[in-house]
This record gives C-alpha cells, sequence and structure tokens, in this order.
C-alpha cells in the first residue's frame, strides 16, 4: 500500500499538491475495496434477514411429508414439490377462514373507536379550555407506559360482571382503552400544530365546534390520523395475549386459532405454516402500502 | 427523535393561548366516552390490581406483601425473574447496536432503502407469526430447521465426520473396547506380521463404493494390516477371517499406542490396509480412536433448556432491530453533513467519525431506542410462548409469562399474578416520570 501511495506522489507531483483536500490515493482504494465488501456485507445480512421468512413461504408449499423428512432448501434442486394442497385443504377447511374473519371484526372497529374516540379528546386537550385540562392530560401521558398486563386480572372480573367475557365486543374496548392514551398524546400534539387563526377564521363564518371539528380539525389532522390507525391496526391484528384471554373461545381469532395448533408442533406444520403465511398477508399488504405512515406512527409511539 | 418533533409542537401551541367561551360542556362531551374508557379499563385496574396483590389465592385473606416475597422465594418465579433480566439487559443492547450498525451503513449504498424495508418489515407480523418461523428455523434435526443445517455445515468443514460410525469389532476378537468410544488390540503387535483388524456393524451407507479388502504384506520394519468388514455378502463368511469378496474399511485412523502415548498413526488405504514404522510401532499396541466411530454430529439443541432464552432473544432482535434502525436513520438525518466532512478532511478515520461524532450527537435517540425497546421486552410474552418446547418452558420462564399462567393457567393464584403485574408496572414507573416531567418542563417554558 505505501508503495502505491509513494509512486503516486511521485508520478504526480502537481496533481497531489494542487487538489490539497482530496485524500490519498491509498486512503480512496480502501474506500473502493471497503465499498465492495461493505455491499457484500449487506446483501448477505439482507438474506440472513429474509431467510426465516422465505423458509415459512416455502415451507407451506410443500407436501407434510416432504416438510417432514427434509428442509424447505430443497425447494431450490426440485422446485417441482411446490404445491398448493396445504392453502387448498386450509381453506377449504373453513376453521382459518373463519378466524382471520374474527380477527377482521375485531380490528375494524378497534382501530375506528381508537381514531374517533382518540380525535375527539385530542381536540378537546388542543383547543377546548376547561379546568384541569393540563393535569388530566398529563394522566394520560402517564398511562402511555403502562403495561397490559396490568389490566388482564381485573379486567377479566369486570367483563364477567356485565357478560363482556368472552365476547368479540369486549376484546374490542380493551383494545380501545389501550390504544387511547397514546392515540390522544398523539393527536393532541398534532392539532395543537393547527394555526389559530384558520380556526377563529371557521368560527367567525359561524361554524360551531362540532362543525369545526369534523370539517377542519380532521381533514387537517389526516397524517397523524393516518398514522394512528396504521399502528393500531397492526397492534390490534397481530395480538394474541388479550385475544387469548378475552376473546370468545368458539371463535377465536386468527393468532389463537393457530395458538392452538401450536400446541402440537411437529406434525402439524403443513397447517401451521401456511396458517401463519395467511395471518401475515394483510399486515404485510397494509405495511407495504402505508410504510411511510407506519414508520411515522413508530416513531411518535417510541415512547409508548 | 420523537421528543424533539413534540416539544417543538408543544411549544407552539403553548405560546398561544385557547379560550373558545362556554367550552366546559362541550369539553365534557368530547373527552368523556375517552375517559370512561381509560377509567374502567386502566385506572381503575392498576388500583385493582395493588389491592388485589395484597390477598391470598382465593381473594379473602389479607396476606400483606408475602405475593411480593413468593415472587422472590419461588424457585419457577426467580427462573421467570432471572430470564427477564438477561431479555432486558441483552435484547434492547444488541437490537440497537445493530439497528446503529444498519442505519449508518446503509446511508453509503444505493440500494438502503430496499435494505432497510427488509429489515424492517419483520415489524408487521405478529409475534406469533414469527414464533412459527422460528420454530421452523431452530427445528433440531439438520434436516429440517436451517440453523442446525447451517451449523452442522459449518462443523463438517472443520472437522471431518467419522468415517464409519457405530462400526465396532466382534466381542472377544483382536480387537477390545479401550475406553472413550475407541478399540485397542489385546496384545502387542510386532513389526513382519501383519495384523487383522476385523469389524462389523458398519452402516450399508458409510460402505457405498468401498473396495474389497486386501490381506496386507509382510513388511520387516513395519507394522503392517488390514481394516475391513468380516462380514461375507450373501453369507458363508468365516469370523475373523478375510474372506473373498469382504469389503475393506477405508480412511480409518490407526495409531499405536506405548504407555498411553500414541507413537505413530496411518490411515487405512481404499485396499483397508495400513503400514507403520517398525521401529516406533513394534511392541506398542494398536488403537482405532473413537474418532473412526463417532455418531455423526447433530448440530445444536437450540429450544434445549440451557439455550432457548437466547434463542428466543435471536428472534426478537429479528423482530425489532429494524425499529431501532428506522429511529436511528431518521435521527442520523438530523447529523450535519458538514461536522462528518471537516472531520474526515482533518484527517480523522470512519472509525473515528463514527465513534467520536456520529454516535455523540445521537446518543438522545439511542436512548429513547433503547428505553422504548427495554419497555417492550419486559411485556415479552407471545414469542416465549410460541417458541419454547413444552420441555424448556420452564427454562424460558419470564415475568409476562408466569403473569399468564399465574392468573389463568391450571393452578391459578390472582393474588400472585397481580403482584407480578404491579411489579412490572413498577419498573416502568420511571419512564412515566421521565415523560410526565418533560412534558411540565416543557410547558413552563
Amino acid at each position: 500500500m505505501t508503495t502505491v501511495e509513494h509512486t503516486a506522489a511521485a508520478g504526480r507531483p502537481r496533481a497531489a499538491g494542487a487538489g490539497g483536500a482530496r485524500r490519498p490515493l491509498t486512503a480512496r482504494i480502501a474506500a473502493r475495496a471497503g465499498g465492495g465488501a461493505l455491499r457484500i456485507f449487506l446483501v448477505l445480512v439482507a438474506l440472513f434477514w429474509l431467510m426465516p421468512s422465505v423458509g415459512l413461504l416455502l415451507s407451506s408449499l410443500r407436501g407434510p411429508q416432504r416438510i417432514a423428512s427434509s428442509g424447505w432448501w430443497q425447494v431450490f434442486t426440485e422446485p417441482a414439490q411446490l404445491t398448493w394442497d396445504n392453502y387448498a385443504r386450509l381453506l377449504s377447511d373453513g376453521k382459518v377462514t373463519g378466524s382471520l374473519l374474527t380477527t377482521a371484526e375485531i380490528t375494524v372497529p378497534a382501530t375506528l373507536l381508537v381514531v374517533a374516540l382518540g380525535s375527539l379528546a385530542g381536540y378537546a386537550f388542543a383547543w377546548l379550555d376547561f379546568p384541569g385540562r393540563d393535569g388530566l392530560f398529563l394522566v394520560v401521558v402517564g398511562l402511555l407506559v403502562v403495561p397490559v398486563q396490568v389490566a388482564l386480572i381485573p379486567v377479566a372480573g369486570l367483563f364477567g360482571a356485565v357478560g363482556l367475557f368472552e365476547t368479540t365486543a369486549g376484546v374490542i374496548l380493551f383494545h380501545t382503552a389501550f390504544g387511547l392514551p397514546f392515540a390522544v398524546f398523539l393527536l393532541r400534539n398534532f392539532f395543537a400544530e393547527i394555526p389559530r387563526e384558520l380556526l377563529e377564521a371557521a368560527r367567525l363564518d359561524g361554524a360551531g365546534e362540532l362543525r369545526l371539528f369534523t370539517r377542519v380539525v380532521l381533514p387537517l389532522g389526516g397524517p397523524a390520523i393516518a398514522s394512528l390507525g396504521i399502528f393500531q391496526f397492526l397492534w390490534v391484528w397481530n395480538d394474541m395475549l388479550i385475544a387469548l384471554i378475552f376473546a370468545d373461545s368458539g371463535r377465536p381469532p386468527i393468532t389463537v386459532a393457530l395458538q392452538q395448533e401450536v400446541r402440537q408442533f411437529g406434525n402439524n406444520i403443513d397447517v401451521l405454516a401456511p396458517g401463519a403465511f395467511l395471518s401475515m398477508v394483510v399486515p404485510l399488504i397494509v405495511f407495504f402500502a402505508f410504510q411511510r405512515q407506519f414508520v411515522s406512527g413508530v416513531m411518535a409511539g417510541a415512547v409508548k | 427523535m420523537s421528543a424533539v418533533q413534540v416539544s417543538e409542537v408543544r411549544r407552539r401551541g403553548g405560546r398561544v393561548r385557547r379560550r373558545v367561551p362556554g367550552s366546559r360542556r362541550l369539553a365534557a362531551g368530547f373527552l368523556l366516552p375517552a375517559l370512561l374508557l381509560l377509567g374502567a379499563l386502566v385506572v381503575y385496574p392498576i388500583a385493582f390490581s395493588v389491592r388485589r396483590s395484597l390477598f391470598d389465592a382465593a381473594g379473602t385473606g389479607f396476606v400483606g406483601l408475602d405475593n411480593y416475597g413468593a415472587m422472590f422465594s419461588d424457585d419457577g418465579i426467580r427462573t421467570a425473574l432471572r430470564n427477564t433480566v438477561v431479555w432486558v439487559v441483552v435484547a434492547p443492547a444488541v437490537s440497537t447496536v445493530l439497528g446503529l450498525v444498519f442505519a449508518v451503513l446503509t446511508e453509503r449504498i444505493r440500494w438502503g432503502t430496499a435494505f432497510k424495508l427488509i429489515v424492517f418489515m419483520p415489524m408487521a407480523i405478529s409475534m406469533l407469526a414469527a414464533g412459527i418461523i422460528f420454530r421452523l428455523v431452530y427445528d433440531q434435526d439438520p434436516q429440517r430447521g436451517v440453523a442446525d443445517a447451517v451449523w452442522v455445515a459449518v462443523h463438517d468443514t472443520f472437522a471431518d465426520p467419522a468415517p464409519f460410525p457405530g462400526a465396532r469389532p466382534r466381542p472377544r476378537a483382536a480387537l477390545a473396547p479401550s475406553g472413550g468410544g475407541a478399540f485397542s488390540t489385546r496384545a502387542a503387535v510386532r513389526a513382519g506380521s501383519p495384523v487383522e483388524l476385523p469389524l462389523i456393524a458398519v452402516r450399508p451407507d458409510d460402505l457405498r463404493g468401498a473396495r474389497p479388502a486386501a490381506e496386507a504384506a509382510a513388511r520387516p520394519g513395519a507394522v503392517t494390516g488390514t481394516v475391513w468388514l468380516d462380514f461375507t455378502r450373501g453369507g458363508g463368511g468365516r469370523p475373523d477371517v478375510l474372506d473373498r469378496g469382504e469389503k475393506a474399511l477405508a480412511g480409518l485412523r490407526v495409531e499405536a499406542v506405548r504407555g498411553g502415548r500414541v507413537v505413530a498413526s496411518a490411515t487405512t488405504a481404499a485396499d483397508g490396509t495400513f503400514a507403520l514404522p517398525g521401529d516406533r510401532a513394534a511392541g506398542a499396541r494398536l488403537r482405532l480412536p473413537a474418532a473412526d466411530f463417532a455418531e455423526a454430529y447433530r448440530g445444536v439443541d437450540w429450544l434445549g433448556p440451557a439455550l432457548v432464552t437466547p434463542a428466543i432473544i435471536g428472534s426478537y432482535v429479528w423482530m425489532w432491530a429494524g425499529f431501532a434502525m428506522v429511529l436511528i436513520a431518521a435521527g442520523l438525518a438530523g447529523v450535519p453533513r458538514e461536522l462528518l466532512e471537516a472531520a474526515r478532511v482533518d484527517g480523522a478515520g470512519e472509525w473515528q467519525v463514527f465513534r467520536r461524532i456520529t454516535v455523540p450527537l445521537l446518543a438522545p435517540v439511542l436512548v429513547v431506542v433503547l428505553v422504548t425497546l427495554m419497555i417492550n421486552v419486559l411485556k415479552i410474552f407471545d414469542l416465549v410462548y410460541v417458541i419454547a418446547p413444552g420441555s424448556s418452558l420452564r427454562s424460558a420462564n419470564v415475568l409476562a409469562l408466569q403473569l399468564f399462567r399465574s392468573s389463568f393457567g391450571t393452578d391459578v393464584d390472582q393474588g400472585l399474578g397481580s403482584a407480578i403485574a404491579v411489579f412490572l408496572l413498577l419498573l416502568v414507573l420511571p419512564v412515566m416520570y421521565v415523560n410526565l416531567r418533560r412534558i411540565r418542563k416543557e410547558r413552563r417554558r
């Protein structure tokens, strides 16, 4: 390396003198070689990160005997073994489709409710004046980090008393309640940013508070509401713990249905692998379609 | 990052005094649904859990702090506690370091966005799905589990697999077991008289392509001999005699041992013969070492009691390193480029720039990421519940899982379950305090 530097410096003394800010040739060669190594390293990391999911996908496309006797990578040498049979069996059976439907029945209302109640409260905290507002908001912020585990036993008792235990409605309410602190926190901060003049102008035009809320605040809060919605949607869709305790065991959501299958792991990968993949389809679509909103939701939720 | 944005928002919001006449009733209407739900399902449960944790399993007898004492004295729960500590220390740190490395490195490649997408994607899927994915990855059979397939491949590159696992001499043959899976001749060997070392119980698979064994030639000044499979296909062979057509065992290591030390060694040729220098080997005993017969390496039992927690932490890192990476990358975008360039012009190496400038500037983001992940890890449940097989569930136990089992499992003690819940809450109180102080400070400004 040093030789290269010397010959280069001797061969082009003027260039070296003129381009004072330029880095020495060794550094540039090292950077180029390093760049190659860096690229290879990152390609390897990316493959490494993809491998588990690819393994699941390919496993889900192999027959039960194949799964039991060999690894999914056999697919690369024998692509003919790929088959839709597992999916066909799973979908015709109706159990998985039913659970996916239950998951949707829980996720959609829980998301809409959090957005609706969160933006109402967020607006009140941002733009309405009432005694104890700041203290109340602090309480809500304090609730951000409360672990759901604290509520499992008491809420089970509470739901039992009012007939909500093991019902879809109960699961929805639980998710809504624990989604609210973050929703209120995020939306209050976003709404507070709306220029006051805009609201004043609308009021002068004779708009009431409710109209102001639906016509001005909600549309302007679009980006924050989208982030919140995506975040909450994925959180509820992917939840297993709360569903395990509060969901109707006769009509379990997909996570609980699959979890029951996991208990006998080993001889039912032909059910588990396609089932897990089906449960991932909706979150992955949401993720790829709304990456930007998801990322900003994740960033805002970094304190949660 | 979020903290910075939020404080910006808050300052602007705080400067404007908002007052809407007669808005109290309106405010109540706007707030009521949210506050009702929060009160009934979040605030009331906290109070209930604190109270419940002071009562026994039946919920009728007051036991004071006994449930908290049980948390630290019960063996099973102590394991859970210890594992939770390991989780909280290791998982966030590893995720953050990886996130930092990825965030910094992806800035230098053109397909950085694609890379980030790949690493970030696992965050979108459920811990249940991730659990199933990693049950497959960690399958102990190297034929099926990719982790062990890779591990065994690497292992076998550095350590040759034994040529004839399971092979052994007949009882009362010239060879006898000499401990640890090796076989030695009963008597010392002499130069010039070939040694016959017959073995049996060789797997047909290991014999594929084997040549017929040959009698070793007697050579003065050398200890020669043959190792072969003493079994004639189709029958008719005599025990301990090299019959025609019996197969040679090639590639076996033969050692001459004298006084416990290996004085010479050789490897059998394709016809099963070997030769050792007579001056050293004569008078020694011959030994076929255990390495000739060891069972094939079966890989690591990832989900066994010893490794199950690190293995599950691995799956967590797979899910959450992307989170750290995205947050840190956003923070990195705010680092002034001129500062880094100036340092480089001053002759600082890339490592120095990273260590002395990038990391200190990112410190606030790193803290947010670490704390967020710690809170998240405290509540870890699904991954452990799904990945740990029944036999290792005890060794993999964590507080959130123990809470679930104490509260809703077979041997229910909701007093104990509540105590664990309150304990988890106590652990996040410092973070709650920091959050609240930050907001109040911003308000006063």
